[in-house]
């Protein structure tokens, strides 16, 4: 078998730029001399800055990806969408019940979801996005919450809803809504808060702050470690 | 992709000692040999790696090259093209950085009823905080306090660290969790509600707490929601160049530029809180790092030349376990949650040669050990070196499935590139992590310039030499709190004098002096990767026009 050519041509918004093999999308831009600003954020997969759409060759499915986490592949066609247009509402997640209604009241158009799971075939995370709005239809908020957890709010799904559902804000809001008022909250972080409110962890942390260096060396080094719970 | 084959033959030596390993005790080590392993192996203490700075606060200290390149730098406006009596924006407080300390500042000063403009460089939550993976410490659990929080985070910074700061992040710490707890941040709970937590890097009790390994991303999701929900005044693409003081010496603004259509305009505060984050993509040492791009130390560089002091700037924290491979990803983050759960570093051979959960300067300089002076590290077909993090421990240590449930972006990052961190081990080497120093802050977050604050990874003493895991996400949020309410509580009470940019003008005059400004544009703002044959290309044609 031939050795794989050194260099790859992409077409950035249809413009071709020829780069070495194996760069990322992103490096494959700065290779080619662009100087990000928009669609460039945590470089690490983390942000939703860089969601990319793209064509490769003799396949008419448009593909997706993050720039900075996918490899650029020779008659790669290729345009970034930093940014897409978006509505959100404004909501106190404390005085809202976590319920179909809340969720439907505040983004009435999930309701006129199609049912296409493009949004589940554009997400660059693989998330069940469509599922978790027919959870949000019906009020699951605790499924909601799940699908969506890794969620990056990159927007490609509501870039290409027909619907015009912006799914990502439903699910910020599913989840702020099962982690208030679903999920019993933490009665041991509770009961800390209270102690430290009246006062009860003070005269340990003045007593340990005074001891000095000398004191804190023998204690750090006789600490009694928690052992693993396994 | 796959491993290369004499990566695959080294993991049959990992496979061959994993039966072994498995519950295999490993000593920790004592203060003496852990100060020594630091001294020989960690890059702060390599030699003609930082110089003295010239002038300033902290003139005679000294800083890695590539910060000094930017403190001794030149000033990107001429002070005397600042129209000082017009202001663009009049406001009780600017903050400056829409990460997770400067959200949570602003929220808190916005509560109190200040008015608020919080101005970031690119867009809302663009931040370490969003990749900050395996969690964050509170000592809320029965067999833990405050105070015992408090010596492991002093143990953990080599007891350099200022106590009064540790104070204040330990005992704040359960009242944040509790603040995102309400706010309808999603951490990992046992059915009854308990806060699932394990150990980390130094701990001595399992106080980590995580949503997931997005545990950064739930929590700026979830104050970025909130923040838009109480509508407080934001500008997104704009950064700060200069801190502008008043004829009394306080701070009272700042110039911005907008990053987009080149702009400058004034804004006039009361108070400045700077959370501005840190100095990652700076590449101290050329190392790679695992920071967000816009982390180029801008806000120290400001502040330094209004005068604030820093700390511990010669303490840059590696984190031990940086992608080795593959190399598309070389340096990003392998949370230190991989070792929480269980998994252990191991060398070419199989062998473990540190205690995995020491704290970071000591397991980088470790790692560092054994593949620069022990060779017994792996070698990529790029020229990298590393060991391998034996990531499938987890999964017979905690059932199948752990790894999906606990480690999902882990998991999906090594997918994206075909490799299966559940079958087989991952390669890992120290990457530039954290910015362990900073401005100099008391307890409310303020620094030694009246009205300016600062909060997260742009101030520094808390974590001394040596930041604990999931400190830091503790500290944003404690420090971010405690700036956003001292802020909000100083401006009834601050009198104004004339907006000035003297200060820019005489620490100007100082470095020409010195003779030591090296001409860099400061702050730097973005980092820039254009490949150096492109840059040097596109600079020769500017100069043939």
């Amino acid at each position: 078998m031939a050795a794989e050519p050194a260099m790859v041509r992409f077409f950035l918004m249809g413009k071709p730029h020829d780069v070495p093999r194996g760069l990322t999308i992103q490096k494959a831009m700065e290779y080619a001399g662009f100087r990000q600003l928009r669609g460039c954020g945590c470089r690490g997969g983390y942000c939703g800055a860089c969601g990319t759409v793209y064509r490769t060759a003799n396949d008419y499915r448009l593909k997706v990806g993050l720039a900075c986490q996918t490899v650029v592949e020779d008659q790669m066609y290729l345009a970034l969408i930093p940014f897409f247009p978006a509505v959100k509402a404004t909501y106190r997640v404390e005085d809202l019940p976590p319920t179909a209604e809340t969720l439907i009241g505040l983004y009435p158009e999930i309701l006129r979801c199609l049912g296409c799971n493009t949004c589940r075939k554009v997400c660059p995370q693989q998330l069940e996005v469509m599922r978790y709005i027919a959870a949000a239809q019906r009020g699951d908020i605790a499924k909601v919450a799940d699908l969506s957890f890794d969620c990056l709010m990159c927007g490609l799904c509501a870039s290409r809803c027909p619907a015009e559902i912006v799914q990502y804000n439903v699910a910020v809001l599913a989840r702020r809504l099962y982690a208030r008022h679903i999920a019993p909250s933490a009665a041991h972080l509770a009961a800390r808060v209270q102690e430290i409110e009246q006062g009860e962890c003070e005269a340990d942390l003045d007593q340990i702050v005074a001891a000095g260096e000398v004191e804190w060396r023998k204690m750090y080094a006789a600490r009694e470690i928690e052992p693993e719970e396994l | 992709m796959l491993y290369e084959p004499h990566m695959l033959e080294s993991i049959k030596r990992v496979e061959a000692t994993r039966s072994e390993r498995l519950g295999q005790q490993f000593s920790r080590l004592t203060a003496d040999e852990k100060a020594a392993l630091l001294k020989g192996y960690h890059p702060d203490y390599k030699a003609g790696t930082m110089r003295e700075l010239a002038v300033g606060p902290n003139a005679g200290d000294r800083v890695p090259h590539e910060l000094a390149d930017l403190l001794e730098g030149r000033g990107r406006i001429d002070p005397d093209a600042v129209d000082l009596g017009h202001a663009d924006h009049d406001v009780d407080i600017l903050v400056i950085g829409g990460g997770g300390a400067g959200t949570s500042a602003a929220m808190l000063a916005h509560q109190r009823g200040a008015t608020v403009l919080l101005t970031t460089k690119l867009r809302l939550g663009d931040a370490n905080t969003m990749m900050a993976q395996g969690g964050i410490q509170a000592a809320d659990k029965p067999n833990d306090s405050p105070a015992i929080h408090f010596l492991d985070v002093m143990g953990g910074g080599g007891f350099q660290n200022i106590p009064e700061l540790v104070r204040a992040l330990t005992h704040d710490a359960p009242a944040a969790m509790k603040w995102l707890e309400d706010l309808g941040a999603m951490f990992d709970k046992e059915s009854d509600g308990t806060m699932v937590s394990i150990h980390g890097g130094g701990t001595s009790r399992r106080r980590m707490h995580s949503a997931r390994d997005y545990s950064g991303a739930e929590i700026m999701r979830t104050l970025r929601d909130e923040f838009r929900n109480q509508k407080i005044r934001h500008l997104e693409f704009t950064s700060a160049v200069e801190l502008a003081l008043d004829s009394k010496g306080q701070c009272a603004g700042a110039v911005l530029y907008d990053m987009e259509t080149g702009e400058y305009r004034l804004v006039r505060a009361k108070a400045v809180i700077l959370a501005t984050g840190g100095m990652g993509r700076l590449h101290v040492q050329q190392f790679p790092c695992t920071n967000h791009y816009g982390a180029t130390a801008d806000g120290l560089v400001i502040a330094y030349r209004a005068g604030a002091r820093m700390v511990f700037m010669d303490a840059v924290q590696y984190h031990p376990t940086g992608v080795a491979y593959p190399e598309q990803i070389v340096g990003q983050l392998v949370t230190e949650k991989v070792r929480g759960l269980g998994a252990q570093l191991v060398n070419r051979e199989g062998r473990r040669f540190i205690f995995d959960l020491e704290t970071r300067d000591t397991v980088s300089a470790a790692i560092i050990r054994e593949c620069l002076e022990r060779g017994n590290g792996v070698q990529t077909n790029t020229g990298m070196v590393g060991v391998w993090l034996d990531s499938p421990m987890i999964e017979i240590l905690r059932g199948p499935g752990t790894i999906a449930k606990a480690l999902p972006a882990m998991m999906r990052q090594y997918q994206r590139f075909d490799l299966d961190m559940r079958a087989l081990p991952i390669l890992v080497y120290p990457t530039q992590h954290y910015q362990n120093g900073g401005l100099l802050i008391d307890a409310h977050g303020e620094t030694g310039i009246p009205n300016l604050f600062a909060a997260g990874e742009v101030s520094g003493g808390v974590h001394g030499r040596n930041r604990l895991m999931g400190n830091s996400l503790l500290d944003i949020l404690v420090f971010g709190r405690r700036a956003g309410v001292a802020a909000a509580e100083r401006v009834s009470s601050v009198t104004q004098g004339d907006l000035s940019l003297d200060h820019v003008r005489a620490y100007q005059a100082r470095l020409t002096a010195s003779g030591k400004e090296t001409g860099r544009p400061s702050p730097m703002l973005l980092p820039n990767y254009v490949r150096l044959e492109t840059i040097e290309r596109t600079a020769g044609a500017a100069r043939a026009a």
